[in-house]
């Protein structure tokens, strides 16, 4: 089971790295999709795997509604960033690198403090808690924006799990998700009208 | 019948059936009487109590609705906040249509103040941070309109606070172990400092208040005057919620010189920042940081006066943003921009409107006879006792904002010789505005006229009410 938690902090890395360097929003959404089931297996540890699904299932109502809101709206032409590796990505990664040195430092301090609780949800949760503040400190997209801010939740409710397993709690957090979903669709397509309009 | 049912639910409900009206004018008149009638019952209907209504009918309101085990009441303690919240919420509907955004405001504004309330009255408090994260992502809507394309401001206000969420989540579950332990002081510090953290995010405490600014100067004064009245007034409240229930944090030896010193900063950066602006929106924002500014003072001076300077704030505060933000829209939408170059020499083309902004601005800032003045005066009264650098910083901001109050006034007379007087400007605009300011003269003429609805606020809180 340990090896298993320890695959999905593995996971939960590899998909918060890839979001933070990925221009692409396709793969941005995929990864936000896989990160859920890291998510889905740290909880179910606190939780019955009924309850730990309704993570999964949220979150990947989530991507889907970010996916198909993203999908029909025009293509945007790429940009030369995308296609400069050098530029930005390497920042990211240095970036990356140090906040999960900060991880490492700090996970047995937290684990100490809160009684009950493994190192892998530790992990995985700030790794999700870090990294997400790193790419809302880096973007001023409304897609980007949402999905770090859903990867943050989708971190502190690793942690909360541990602590809280009211019915309610998950039923309104699972809303909050819902909710930032179609408020990341709704920002999506504010404007468009407008910019096709112009560009006529 | 309960008291969580009309005061919630109805508003609830109103909120859906807001959309339907296709005329500005009459969702605007509709909200706003619904709110002036929720206001009404709230002061007038007792709660709890049977009301005789015939020889063989009496009506009891209950006080509690229990959903999914939890339970949600409305004290008759909780009945001056409702009207005060539901009256102050009539004004603002009422303007909405002169403002040009009352399709927007009435629905989504009845529904966010509703949610707000369940937050207050929510059992257990904790789950209050999740339903006030429910009311700021419904108030995304109304701060970016569908057709324009969402700005800088919008995306730092839904960031900023989303993440108040967690940090209270956590502390309430922290603060439960501290009820428990009370002398585990490593917890009680945590749940001290998360807590804070949380409340940083949400109140927009120094320096996490910069989309206020950038939001004010994107999207429509009057919805971002909405969401600057309401969001800071409920988070205080719930704040208040955590003091009166956790004693020890009542008692905590830092909370006062916590609360002073998070107030002075936003008191003294806003003033300074708001000296240099050359935008009549970000001037407003920063004035609005100015008065949760003042709010936090008002909290730090909670063992001398109790909460009756926080309270004596609410309504001048609520009234001067109403007032400016009604003018900054109208302005808006008939000139297009607020900056300095736009407006100069206005006064000629709008006397009563840019009137409003100056009344607004000048009373914001405690000018004697305007409504700001009692409350800011019995402030620093209290600031003073606590020390000669404690009332400067204070007065450094408010000689900031009176600076950009100077240097608003120069450029607004600075009008071409030949230029004649006009009257710009709808009848409605200009009588409301005409309204507004003689209420904010009234206030600060006789304050004694809020006294009613002051003096069972604090009863609110019974452990902080003395």
């Amino acid at each position: 089971m340990q090896i298993i938690s320890w695959i999905a902090v593995f996971l939960i890395f590899v998909s918060t790295l890839s979001l933070l360097i990925t221009w692409d929003w396709r793969w941005s959404l995929v990864h936000l999709a896989l990160l859920y089931l890291g998510v889905f297996w740290l909880t179910q540890i606190h939780w019955t795997i009924s309850m730990a699904a309704i993570k999964l299932v949220t979150g990947w109502m989530v991507a889907t509604i970010l996916g198909i809101t993203r999908a029909a709206l025009d293509p945007e032409p790429a940009s030369a960033l995308e296609h400069s590796w050098s530029h930005g990505r390497l920042f990211r990664i240095l970036a990356a690198a140090l906040a999960f040195l900060l991880v490492i430092s700090v996970t047995p301090t937290i684990v100490k403090l809160l009684p009950g609780i493994g190192i892998p949800e530790v992990a995985g949760s700030l790794i999700l808690m870090v990294m997400s503040l790193l790419l809302l400190g880096l973007t001023t997209e409304p897609l980007q924006a949402v999905i770090g801010l859903l990867t943050f939740l989708a971190g502190f409710e690793i942690i909360y799990a541990a602590v809280e397993n009211a019915t309610l709690v998950a039923a309104l957090l699972a809303t909050i998700n819902l909710g930032l979903a179609l408020v990341g669709a709704y920002l999506l397509t504010a404007g468009t009208d407008e910019e096709r309009g112009a560009t006529e | 019948m309960n008291a969580p049912l009309i005061w919630i639910g109805i508003p609830l409900i109103l909120a859906i059936l807001l959309w339907l009206p296709s005329r500005t004018k009459v969702t605007a008149f509709l909200g706003g009487i619904s709110a002036l009638f929720l206001a009404a019952s709230a002061w007038f209907i007792p709660i709890d109590t049977a009301i005789r209504i015939s020889d063989a009918l009496s009506l009891k309101i209950a006080v509690s609705i229990d959903i999914l085990g939890r339970q949600i009441s409305i004290t008759p303690a909780d009945k001056p906040l409702l009207a005060l919240l539901y009256g102050m919420a009539a004004i603002w509907f009422f303007g909405s249509s002169a403002a040009g955004i009352a399709r927007r405001l009435v629905p989504l504004g009845m529904g966010i103040l509703a949610l707000f309330i369940a937050s207050l009255s929510v059992k257990p408090f904790l789950y209050a941070a999740l339903i006030i994260e429910t009311a700021i992502l419904i108030a995304i809507p109304l701060l970016s309109p569908p057709e324009k394309k969402p700005g800088r401001g919008v995306i730092r206000f839904l960031i900023y606070q989303t993440l108040a969420m967690p940090f209270i989540l956590f502390a309430g579950w922290l603060l439960a172990g501290v009820e428990s332990s009370p002398g585990d002081i490593e917890l009680l510090t945590q749940a001290a400092t998360l807590l804070a953290l949380g409340f940083a995010f949400l109140l927009a405490i120094f320096p996490l208040y910069t989309w206020i600014p950038i939001l004010m100067e994107e999207a429509s004064p009057y919805a971002v005057g909405f969401i600057l009245w309401l969001l800071p007034s409920v988070a205080l409240l719930f704040a208040l919620g955590f003091l009166d229930r956790y004693a020890w944090l009542r008692n905590f030896a830092q909370l006062p010189a916590a609360l002073r010193f998070a107030g002075l900063l936003m008191v003294g950066t806003a003033g300074v920042w708001a000296a240099f602006e050359r935008h009549l929106g970000r001037i407003m924002g920063y004035a609005a940081i100015v008065n949760t500014g003042f709010s936090l003072l008002a909290l730090s001076l909670l063992h001398d006066s109790q909460l009756s300077a926080f309270f004596l704030l609410m309504v001048p505060q609520g009234l001067g943003l109403a007032i400016w933000s009604l003018s900054l829209s109208i302005l808006k939408l008939r000139e297009g921009s607020l900056n300095f170059k736009k407006i100069q020499g206005m006064i000629q083309q709008y006397p009563i409107i840019i009137s409003g902004v100056l009344v607004a601005h000048f009373s914001a800032i405690g000018l004697p006879l305007l409504a700001g003045f009692p409350p800011i005066l019995a402030l620093f009264e209290g600031l003073a006792k606590e020390g000669l650098f404690t009332a400067s910083w204070a007065a450094l901001g408010i000689v900031g904002l009176l600076t950009s109050a100077f240097r608003t006034l120069a450029v607004v007379v600075m009008s071409p010789k030949d230029s004649t007087w006009e009257m710009r400007g709808s009848w409605l605009q200009n009588i409301l505005i005409g309204i507004g300011i003689v209420l904010i003269l009234l206030l600060g003429v006789f304050p004694h006229l809020i006294y009613p609805i002051l003096v069972n606020l604090p009863a609110t809180f019974e452990h902080l009410s003395g």
